[in-house]
């Protein structure tokens, strides 16, 4: 019996289960860049308009740069971002069907029928891979029918998949490391971050001319973007992609080869035979659950504000010797107006990202419920509200955490380099308090979730996808206000450089405060855990 | 006498399934009490409902003197619970996880924790992750068992263990338990185990508790098996309301007899004449197949559906 007997019936298995969530995501990821094309092809419709748009250091940041003026490549650019969303749907998708397995015992159920060693494995691959591929397809399909060049098409479906690829075997990776999927989870994300930093602050600095722009390079995200749809597309660019997952997944292969089945290669230490003296409360063990993912989402805002922070004095030169832009800028408060612009922006995409480890934080209460481990703790003398509150602590101030060290070393990056970190740090750090009421009302939403439909909990994500669609795309196709005024985001005021009102804060506030209570109210009436 | 927990006519539903459906439970202070019941019979949501995790639909319940639903975190301090699937968190040894969960319910013994530890042959410097599920279910119950609690609720704790564990625990709530005075509510669905540590026992089908007494008075409610060689033929046996599945073979003879019919029947045989008698006394098993072998309603068996406990 080969190692590999038995993975198209895991494979079968993996699409019975994932059905509806692979349509959940391959639908969307396909349907967004063809709605994009009749909006953007309006809204700009000449070259000058399209640069104008793009010549945004915020936007460089998020999507990359700009290769050429055509509408398919505007598109593709503006589609910067989804390569990454592409990547961690692939990398979360292969631990799923790897490491969870493992962990939850349902692997050994299926280990111990006709299924070889690495059939798992290759199973979660394949699928992953073939999402991809659907995807891929989709779009090479579906984009001209927008009117767009098929070969341009053809080459933005695979760029997507080639992000799709490379993050799945990263995740294949992780998920030999360690022991726990949570770790295999921040394992495999860390590295897209760094990627998708490296690409952020390799384009900023190219942009400006700086020295720097050869970090895009050390990025498989920089490498997809240069594959350059609707333009001259390099396809050798696939080839490395392809070459860079083959030899990822046969590392997966051979670490999985050498360890056990439930096992990690990181070893797993002995812990302490008895409790130290501190953890006697629920809030000590909310502590000893939350703080590495605290620790690590903190450090992570840390380093993207140094890079971001650092690469902000360089978007000023970005418009010098184009007098157009000049005089545009000029009259949006000059060259310190468009490094405050690009600040806000990024603050307000540092927010959005906070949100997710704030609903992520959040549903760890759901998590504990369906898991069985919040009976335990309230079978003792812990009331409801303090089990959940001890959670909700962490839910709280752990993006606050994130944000301020986002603040503190953007802004003392940007102060250092402009030699006036007096004046800087303050507005910067002002820039990233502000995001946090938007961000409390997310996590007060999957709270509210929480307690009055606990099932329905996960669909906080949903909230936050509405946001992120809502703040991506809303106002480059000019949404009614109403629509827009549902993201809670978009009230926060532009910070550094706009007037500071405290109104619209106090309001979100509240609201995170009235969701909360609801869904407190609610979890101390129902039954726990929630009725099947 | 007091009683532990009492509930009258609990019903609970889960969407369209009943799963109390009018259930009667008494436990009375100081006593092992076995909860017996196959998987899915409602022991589990009986449990939570009592722990104040799930809420009645109708009925009344009572646990230490107070409302399981209101007075939640006061109750929970008196009493220690071992759910029936122990899940721990993966990051935290287990001796972590005993001490916090003791602390929490308000103090542990650290003599007791450690004569149990050695006891259970449990190594608490272990992560949760590495443990079995048989080694999750020792950590649990060497955090309630340790706890300083008057009612220990304990929900099938015996499922994973092996069979020199669960002997090691049988001798615990035996030995420790008992000398100790502390009421035991013990979920299970192993007869032997209920038939060794219990003085009474609630069998629950399908929501309602259907049986409810001493192991003295179930027994009686059981039909007694008897196999004799007789020097004739008996006469009367046959018509002797309470004997079944008679089988005779010239003077051999064997018949199922109940509690109630017993004397009458031996009469019989003795006036017959008695070369030899082998008499198998009723177990709890057969009492339990009895009320679960069928589809039947539990009360087709004779003294079926009669709570002995209240005659």
């Amino acid at each position: 019996m080969s190692t590999m007997t038995g993975t198209g019936q895991l494979v079968r298995l993996i699409l019975r289960r994932d059905r509806y969530l692979l349509a959940l995501w391959i639908l969307p990821l396909c349907l967004i860049p063809i709605s994009y094309v009749p909006p953007f092809a309006d809204l700009y419709p000449t070259a000058a308009a399209r640069l104008q748009y793009a010549d945004n250091a915020g936007f460089t940041v998020l999507y990359g740069r700009l290769s050429g003026t055509s509408l398919g490549e505007f598109i593709t650019w503006r589609l910067g971002f989804v390569p990454v969303m592409v990547g961690l749907i692939s990398l979360l998708t292969v631990i799923r069907h790897t490491r969870v397995e493992e962990e939850t015992g349902r692997r050994e159920l299926l280990g111990a029928t006709m299924v070889g060693r690495h059939a798992g494995l290759a199973a979660a691959l394949a699928a992953t891979f073939g999402a991809n591929l659907a995807l891929a397809a989709l779009l090479a399909l579906g984009m001209p029918s927008q009117g767009l060049p098929p070969t341009g098409s053809l080459a933005l479906g695979l760029q997507f998949a080639a992000a799709g690829w490379m993050f799945a075997a990263v995740g294949a990776v992780a998920a030999q490391l360690t022991g726990s999927a949570g770790s295999a989870r921040e394992i495999a994300a860390s590295v897209l971050g760094v990627a998708w930093l490296l690409r952020a602050a390799g384009d900023t600095s190219g942009q400006a001319g700086g020295g720097l722009a050869r970090l895009s390079w050390m990025s498989p995200i920089g490498w997809v973007q240069r594959i350059r749809p609707y333009g001259d597309e390099r396809w050798w660019l696939l080839a490395v992609a392809a070459g860079l997952t083959a030899v990822l997944a046969a590392a997966a292969v051979a670490l999985s080869a050498r360890r056990d089945l439930g096992a990690g290669l990181l070893a797993a230490r002995p812990g302490p035979a008895a409790a130290a003296s501190p953890l006697r409360s629920p809030l000590a063990l909310a502590w000893r659950l939350h703080w590495a993912l605290a620790a690590g989402w903190t450090a992570g805002f840390a380093v993207v504000g140094v890079v971001l922070g650092g690469v902000a004095a360089s978007v000023g030169d970005i418009v010098q010797g184009n007098q157009d832009l000049e005089e545009l800028f000029a009259r949006l408060g000059g060259r310190s107006g468009l490094v405050d612009a690009y600040l806000a922006s990024i603050m307000g995409m540092l927010g959005l990202i906070a949100a997710a480890y704030a609903i992520q934080a959040t549903l760890r209460l759901r998590s504990e419920e369906s898991g069985g481990r919040a009976e335990p703790v309230l079978a003792t003398a812990v009331g409801r509200l303090r089990w959940a509150a001890s959670h909700l602590v962490m839910a709280v101030l752990g993006p606050a955490a994130a944000l301020l060290a986002a603040g503190l070393t953007c802004g003392l990056a940007y102060g250092l380099d402009t030699g006036d970190v007096g004046h800087q740090l303050p507005r910067v750090l002002a820039g990233a308090i502000v995001q946090l009421p938007p961000v409390w009302v997310l996590a007060a939403v999957a709270v509210a979730l929480f307690g009055l439909r606990p099932r329905l909990a996960p669909a906080a994500w949903g909230a936050l996808a509405v946001c992120l669609l809502l703040g991506l795309v809303g106002a480059a196709i000019r949404l009614d206000q109403w629509l827009l005024d549902l993201s809670p985001f978009t009230h926060v005021p532009k910070s550094p450089g706009g007037a500071v009102a405290a109104a619209p804060l106090v309001v979100l506030a509240t609201v995170a405060v009235v969701l909360t209570i609801a869904g407190l109210v609610g979890l101390r009436r129902r039954d726990l855990p929630a009725t099947p | 006498m007091t009683e532990a927990i009492r509930t009258e006519g609990l019903v609970k539903t889960f969407g369209p399934t009943l799963a109390l459906d009018g259930l009667d439970l008494s436990v009375r202070t100081g006593e092992v009490h076995g909860f017996l019941g196959p998987n899915g019979a409602g022991k589990t949501t009986t449990l939570r409902v009592l722990l104040g995790l799930l809420r009645a639909d109708a009925g009344r319940a009572e646990l230490l003197g107070g409302d399981p639903w209101k007075e939640a975190v006061a109750l929970h301090r008196r009493l220690a619970y071992v759910p029936g699937d122990v899940t721990l968190w993966p990051n935290l040894s287990g001796g972590e996880v005993i001490d916090l969960l003791g602390r929490l319910r308000g103090g542990l013994s650290k003599q007791r924790r450690d004569a149990l530890l050695e006891r259970f042959d449990l190594d608490p410097r272990k992560k949760a992750r590495s443990y079995s599920k048989g080694n999750r279910q020792k950590v649990a119950l060497v955090a309630a068992l340790a706890s300083d609690v008057e009612l220990l609720l304990l929900d099938e704790p015996t499922s994973g263990l092996d069979p020199l564990m669960e002997a090691a625990f049988r001798d615990w709530i035996d030995q420790e338990e008992r000398a100790r005075g502390r009421t035991v509510l013990l979920s299970s669905h192993i007869l032997a185990e209920v038939e060794a540590l219990c003085e009474r026992v609630s069998i629950i089908r399908a929501g309602r508790i259907v049986e409810s007494g001493s192991l003295v008075e179930l027994r009686h409610l059981t039909r007694t098996f008897i196999r004799a060689e007789l020097a004739a033929p008996p006469t009367g046996l046959a018509a002797l309301a309470g004997v079944h599945n008679l089988q005779l073979q010239d003077s051999r003879v064997r018949f199922d007899v109940d509690a109630d019919a017993l004397d009458a029947a031996l009469r019989q045989l003795w006036a017959a004449g008695v070369r030899s008698l082998v008499c198998q006394p009723p177990t709890l098993e057969e009492l339990f197949l009895r009320h679960y072998r069928t589809d039947q309603p539990a009360d087709a068996a004779p003294g079926g559906n009669r709570a002995a406990g209240s005659r």
